[in-house]
């Protein structure tokens, strides 16, 4: 049984999720390759091969896979499939793209988010806004998955001694194109990986009001997070959505400030290690997963903690 | 240029289920039902580009029980011009949507499918992908801005770390997320307008497709409950309460 995990990257470094996804390959056990399908990945490709756990690594480079359009990665993932059992993607923004495509395919169904391996045919994930984990089991030949990260420790990134393969890289499917990206320019660790993160929620009041947060997160070395209402409003970009419908954070220390803690907020944070609450509203339904709640202004308690720190 | 809206008929949003206490799934017996919030953004999407005569006609569909009918003349009032229902008691997984929605896009021939990126009560994000892969048309997931000129649109997504530009060839597929636009409310003249609607009816079986489920669901259960901690006096004892106790800072 061989397994195959689609390393998630910008073509110069390896993203962590990979090795969560890696972890997750692990549990069901088997040979695990990594595909490294990009622009110019050696480096890459590299790092994959260092990772623990890992057999061999494929590498696709080509330039049409340089932006990681789905059509050409999914292309790419189904010119190898035939052979693996599982192929996993990490569950993060490319992942969700190109699983499903891949899956359709392939005419399997796709086992989304999973967050613990039963064995080889089942797997564990959330679902209404993980108010329940269902338990399923595919009777599909191969397994398309993607991997909630917070829910596998990730792997060490060096150790490992992999062979590298080249394979050969798909067409172009003519079918779409890419125009441009902005990425936001941040020195902040990136939200999904932190160890620590500091969201704010509409107690906020602005995006103006959102900058508060900045001392604080400085000081702790967090990422910024925001709940849904507050991304709603205007008050804080849509990556930084923390939720159901945004990124699945499990830092050390969520610091939750001005948010009260709806229900599609909590899926998003409630398996972080020690969550903080401060909001000036007693009854938020915040402080009911809170491990330390403070009732208080967070224009005056937020500055406080800054300074204590 | 016809454009068709997948809507889905899901707890609302504001409802916190409650799993059955066989483990067998989620109580969603007598709970209010609303279309899915990304759904509802796709038909405004869909209505905006009628509205600028970009499109000529708004096609919602929906899969699913009898019930679903409600949710098609709640997208007829926000401004779909009819509903197509694929109506089945069966449990219907994301792979049998996309068979069944491919089926309905031969029928109908748009050159723009515009669904949820999301449905909140399976949260599984894969039946937009997976009506592309089936078509061989192109996608963008996670749309905050659809600009439609000529035979193309560009899409912009929402990805990790930002946002990203798509051009496309039509046909094509796009899912919406949060930021796309907001939707309009649906006013009383406009429900009493949309009961007017055409709704057809189909079935599975009228298309052909074989909507068997591929996963088993063993159990669900409760997720592992969080307790409550303790509330602090003020922000020194918060600060030593981490220091000391839990040790994080």
């Amino acid at each position: 049984m061989s397994i195959l995990v689609i390393a998630e990257h910008d073509n110069a470094h390896l993203k962590g999720a990979t090795l969560n996804t890696i972890a997750a390959a692990q549990k069901v056990g088997g040979d695990v390759h990594v595909l490294v399908a990009g622009a110019g990945v050696q480096a890459v490709a590299q790092q994959a091969a260092q990772a623990a756990g890992v057999a061999k690594v494929l590498v696709a480079d080509a330039p049409v896979l340089a932006e990681g359009l789905a059509e050409n990665v999914a292309a790419q993932v189904l010119a190898l499939a035939q052979g693996y059992s599982h192929i996993l993607f990490a569950a993060t923004a490319s992942g969700k793209n190109v699983a499903p495509r891949v899956a359709a395919k392939l005419d399997v169904a796709q086992i989304s988010d999973i967050i613990a391996v039963d064995s080889a045919d089942t797997f564990e994930r959330p679902i209404y806004a993980g108010n329940a984990i269902a338990t399923v089991q595919s009777a599909d030949p191969i397994k398309v998955i993607t991997v909630r990260t917070t829910g596998f420790d990730p792997v060490a990134a060096t150790g490992g001694q992999a062979a590298v393969e080249a394979v050969d890289a798909v067409a172009d499917s003519g079918l779409s194109s890419f125009v441009g990206r902005e990425v936001a320019k941040s020195d902040r660790p990136e939200l999904a990986g932190a160890t620590r993160v500091v969201s704010g929620g509409r107690g906020l009041g602005s995006a103006e009001n959102f900058k508060l947060l900045d001392p604080l997160a400085d000081k702790l070395g967090a990422a910024i997070g925001a709940s849904r209402a507050a991304v709603d409003a205007g008050y804080a970009p849509n990556d930084w959505q923390v939720g159901q419908t945004g990124k699945i954070v499990a830092p050390q220390l969520y610091v939750a400030v001005g948010i009260s803690g709806a229900i599609q907020h909590l899926a998003g944070m409630k398996d972080s290690k020690v969550i903080v609450a401060i909001n000036k509203d007693a009854e938020a339904p915040i402080f009911g997963v809170a491990d330390y709640g403070l009732v208080a202004d967070l224009f005056q308690a937020v500055p406080e903690l800054a300074g204590a720190l | 240029m016809k454009v068709l809206v997948p809507v889905k008929r899901v707890v609302d949003y504001n409802v916190k289920v409650r799993v059955k206490s066989d483990q067998s799934g989620v109580d969603i017996a007598n709970v209010k039902m609303s279309m899915n919030p990304f759904d509802e953004i796709a038909v405004e999407e869909a209505t905006r580009l009628k509205e600028k005569s970009v499109a000529t006609e708004v096609v919602a569909v929906s899969c699913g029980v009898a019930g679903c009918q409600e949710t098609l003349r709640t997208a007829m009032a926000i401004g779909a011009d009819r509903g197509l229902l694929v109506q089945t008691d069966a449990e219907l997984q994301p792979l049998a949507v996309a068979k069944l929605l491919k089926a309905l896009v031969d029928k109908e021939q748009p050159q723009l499918v515009i669904l949820g990126k999301q449905a909140i009560d399976d949260d599984a994000n894969q039946t937009g992908q997976m009506l592309a892969a089936l078509l061989d048309w192109p996608q963008a997931t996670f749309a905050s801005k659809v600009e439609v000129s000529g035979d193309s649109v560009q899409v912009t997504r929402e990805v990790d770390g930002g946002l990203e530009t798509l051009s496309l060839k039509l046909p094509a597929i796009i899912t919406t997320d949060l930021r796309l636009n907001e939707p309009r409310y649906v006013t009383l003249p406009n429900i009493m307008k949309a009961k007017k609607k055409t709704l057809d009816v189909v079935t599975p079986e009228d298309l052909g497709v074989d909507v068997a489920p591929r996963l088993k669901t063993l159990k669900v259960s409760e997720p592992p409950a969080r307790s409550a901690g303790i509330i602090v006096p003020d922000v020194a004892t918060l600060v030593d309460k981490l220091k000391n106790e839990a040790k994080v800072i």
